[in-house]
């Protein structure tokens, strides 16, 4: 009897130390989504992978969830439904809503209260900025970032009789006019196309020139701004753009790259403006002619002209789990602004590194004597402190602005509207977005 | 007295079962009823309380405004201007669609040696998806890649631009969504033919009829319940099932040209996250269609015959 009891009391301690054994051994799960597919998931995968070896207390587990819009909509249903993950990848324009949504942990708040100390000012600051509320603080991570820069043909350049552009310093718009008249006249069909037309022709273009995108520092220090959009000198751009089309120096390809970049490719256009990231995909697509990389165009009298903005996405921590969590995602965030880590990133998917460190590094390695169309946008980017409007914009129903500013250019290409009507209207309709948004939060 | 002779000599003819149980018929019903309730009625109720609503997309701030959502929309000029091309897009596709379904099933009806052969090549396309079928019509179209785009304006100088007008593109989600209908219409339509006498169509030959008047005067009323039923069809089709095309080939462009409803509840809803606009505009394309099917129903459906 008195041996059974013992028998008992030892099977039953025995099993205790093991679910207390495998209680430890089992490391908390940390969650994150995101929107990258292809070789950019692969790089993404490895990289959680390389911090899920380096510890054992947590494991990051990877899911791709479709293309932004999904990836959003994904983390949206799942916070209702109480089951978020810990990150989501969100892309820039939904920055407002996620910022307002109060359903996340700040990321500066985050890692100050893991304590990690942080010095944020050897980071890349017009990509920081993008995120950054109005004090100045950090509210979500940057993890993919790309600015807009101007492809080139290389060959139809040289049969124009034109001389190649320089990298750091950007060629003016007029200069850019006499260039695309020479390659039209040299026979190519079309002069330039633009991909993303909002981002890069009007967003891009207020920024480089220091010209308010929006009231209130483009919104980042109230909800209650408005666009300023239909100013004199963007409208002075769009009128330039559509002077253009008559005699073909630019064209339009439609709103996102597909159409743009298959004109550049066919050589039926000699300029192609688009993201940075452009150029895997045309390293891969364009196989019968050179082509080179330049900066975004400036205005003649934009003498030191201010840097582009970004696009591209940053990941985001949902509030509502375990404090033992946090520390999991704070290790993972530090894990990701790590110097190999980010080179690694830079040169698999040619998204900026987002730390100074890392871009002085590849610098010292040579790397931009390998790859000097990389570093175009970087240094693009870099070449001013931005200022407040210049550092980002900051807008909700974003997405809706943008829809409608690419409506109201699409009337001003096809005859429909003059470039200041078409902005007016983009300005009145946007802003009714604006107020509308604004009375969610009120 | 009467009603009960009648009902037993009925029942001499006609063998029927009779549930003794109440319940037992509920019961039976019970899983159709559960699962309409569950991803029918519910999520258009829940529609229809978000459409009343103020909110943000996480749910953390709501409010409760009544009917300003749709006031705002009323009031929107270009959400006007979405109906219309919205019914003109689905009346057109119809008629693209009903009209040719109908001449190739009427030609595929006559006596071919590969008959069956022709009939499944026919029928083919309805297995293609909507979004598909929109990739296809632009590697044909595009401007800058499609095939035909390329050819018609090398060979035949046409200014054909989708990308910048809207006539070419609303031509071109129009071209898209017909040219999968077809083979759903022309599978009825063969069937409807099929059902109809041969005597009487010889009958009407030997009189002296030409082929068009004994197709007007005989075929078309006979064919009148599949042609109406395929109208209905057609019509549901292009209001809701098209989004796949529109969002493959135009987005909605260009300058909003083919931006119909159902585009705009999406882009507004699941792209733009503005919840409460875009149940609204749910409610009201919900509403919508079901005028349009009541409609036919109470006035098309009164002159089509039945007989036959």
């Amino acid at each position: 009897m008195k041996a059974r009891k013992l028998l008992m009391a030892i099977a039953v301690a025995a099993s205790l130390v093991f679910l207390a054994g495998q209680v430890m051994a089992e490391p908390i799960t940390i969650n994150w989504w995101h929107a990258m597919k292809g070789a950019r998931g692969k790089v993404v995968d490895n990289m959680i992978k390389a911090f899920n070896d380096s510890q054992p207390d947590y494991k990051v587990v990877g899911t791709y969830k479709g293309n932004y819009d999904e990836t959003v909509n994904a983390g949206v249903a799942a916070y209702r439904a109480k089951k978020q993950p810990h990150l989501l990848q969100s892309f820039e324009v939904g920055t407002q809503t996620m910022m307002l949504s109060g359903a996340i942990y700040p990321v500066y708040k985050l890692m100050n209260d893991e304590e990690y100390n942080i010095n944020w000012k050897g980071y890349l600051q017009p990509v920081l900025s993008y995120y950054m509320n109005a004090n100045g603080d950090l509210m979500s991570m940057p993890f993919n970032s790309s600015t807009p820069v101007m492809y080139y043909n290389v060959d139809l350049f040289k049969k124009a009789g034109l001389p190649m552009l320089d990298k750091t310093k950007p060629v003016t718009w007029d200069e850019l006019g006499e260039i695309t008249a020479k390659l039209v006249k040299s026979g190519v069909p079309g002069g330039m196309v633009t991909g993303w037309q909002s981002w890069t022709q009007v967003e891009n273009y207020s920024a480089i020139h220091n010209i308010a995108f929006a009231s209130k520092s483009n919104g980042y220090e109230g909800l209650d701004c408005e666009l300023l959009i239909n100013n004199p000198t963007v409208v002075k751009h769009v009128a330039m753009l559509k002077e253009w089309m008559k005699d073909g120096r630019f064209f339009y390809g439609g709103q996102k790259f597909q159409g743009p970049k298959a004109e550049f490719i066919a050589q039926n256009a000699g300029v192609y403006i688009d993201s940075i990231s452009g150029i895997a995909k045309l390293k891969k697509a364009v196989k019968d002619f050179k082509w080179d990389v330049a900066p975004m165009p400036v205005e003649s009298w934009m003498k030191e002209p201010q840097n582009s903005i970004i696009g591209g996405a940053s990941l985001w921590v949902f509030n509502g789990h375990d404090k033992e969590d946090y520390k999991g995602v704070a290790a993972f965030m530090k894990h990701l602004g790590r110097q190999d880590m980010q080179i690694y990133w830079h040169k698999q998917t040619g998204y900026f590194p987002i730390t100074l460190a890392a871009y002085d590094q590849l610098k010292k390695d040579g790397y931009y004597n390998e790859q000097p169309y990389q570093e175009v946008g970087i240094k693009q980017l870099t070449r001013k402190v931005p200022t407040k409007v210049s550092r980002g914009l900051r807008l909700g129903y974003f997405i809706q602005i943008r829809n409608i500013i690419n409506e109201e250019l699409e009337l001003v290409w096809n005859d429909t509207k003059t470039p200041q009507e078409a902005m007016d209207s983009a300005v009145k309709r946007s802003n009714k977005q604006l107020r509308e948004f604004e009375k969610i939060y009120q | 007295m009467w009603g009960k002779r009648c009902f037993a000599k009925s029942e001499t003819m006609i063998k029927r079962s009779v549930f003794s149980s109440r319940t037992l018929p509920y019961l039976l019903i019970l899983p159709q009823i559960v699962v309409t309730l569950a991803f029918f009625y519910w999520p258009a109720a829940q529609g229809l309380v978000q459409s009343l609503m103020r909110s943000d997309p996480f749910g953390q701030h709501s409010t409760f405004i009544w009917f300003t959502n749709f006031t705002a929309l009323f009031t929107d000029p270009l959400y006007l201007k979405s109906i219309g091309i919205t019914l003109f897009f689905s009346m057109s596709v119809a008629t693209v669609s009903i009209s040719t379904g109908l001449f190739v099933a009427t030609m595929a009806n006559r006596a071919l040696k590969a008959k069956a052969v022709v009939r499944t090549l026919l029928i083919w396309p309805y297995a293609v998806a909507p979004a598909i079928s929109g990739i296809l019509w632009l590697f044909l179209l595009h401007p800058s890649y499609g095939v035909i785009a390329l050819a018609i304006k090398r060979w035949f100088g046409v200014d054909w631009n989708p990308v910048l007008r809207g006539s070419d593109a609303m031509f071109m989600i129009i071209m898209a969504s017909a040219w999968k209908q077809i083979s759903y219409n022309f599978v009825f339509f063969i069937a409807g033919l099929q059902a109809i006498p041969k005597s009487l169509i010889e009958a009407a030959a030997i009189d002296g009829a030409s082929p068009f008047r004994r197709f007007w005067t005989i075929t078309v009323p006979l064919l009148s319940p599949t042609l109406f039923f395929v109208t209905v069809m057609n019509i549901i089709y292009s209001f809701f099932e098209t989004f796949g095309v529109v969002h493959m080939m135009t987005q909605g462009g260009p300058g909003g040209a083919t931006n119909i409803l159902v585009y705009k509840v999406y882009q507004d809803g699941f792209i733009g996250l503005n919840m409460g606009g875009s149940a609204a505009q749910s409610i009201v394309l919900m509403t919508l269609i079901i005028a349009v099917t009541l409609f036919q129903f109470k006035y098309v459906e009164k002159k089509v015959q039945y007989a036959g």
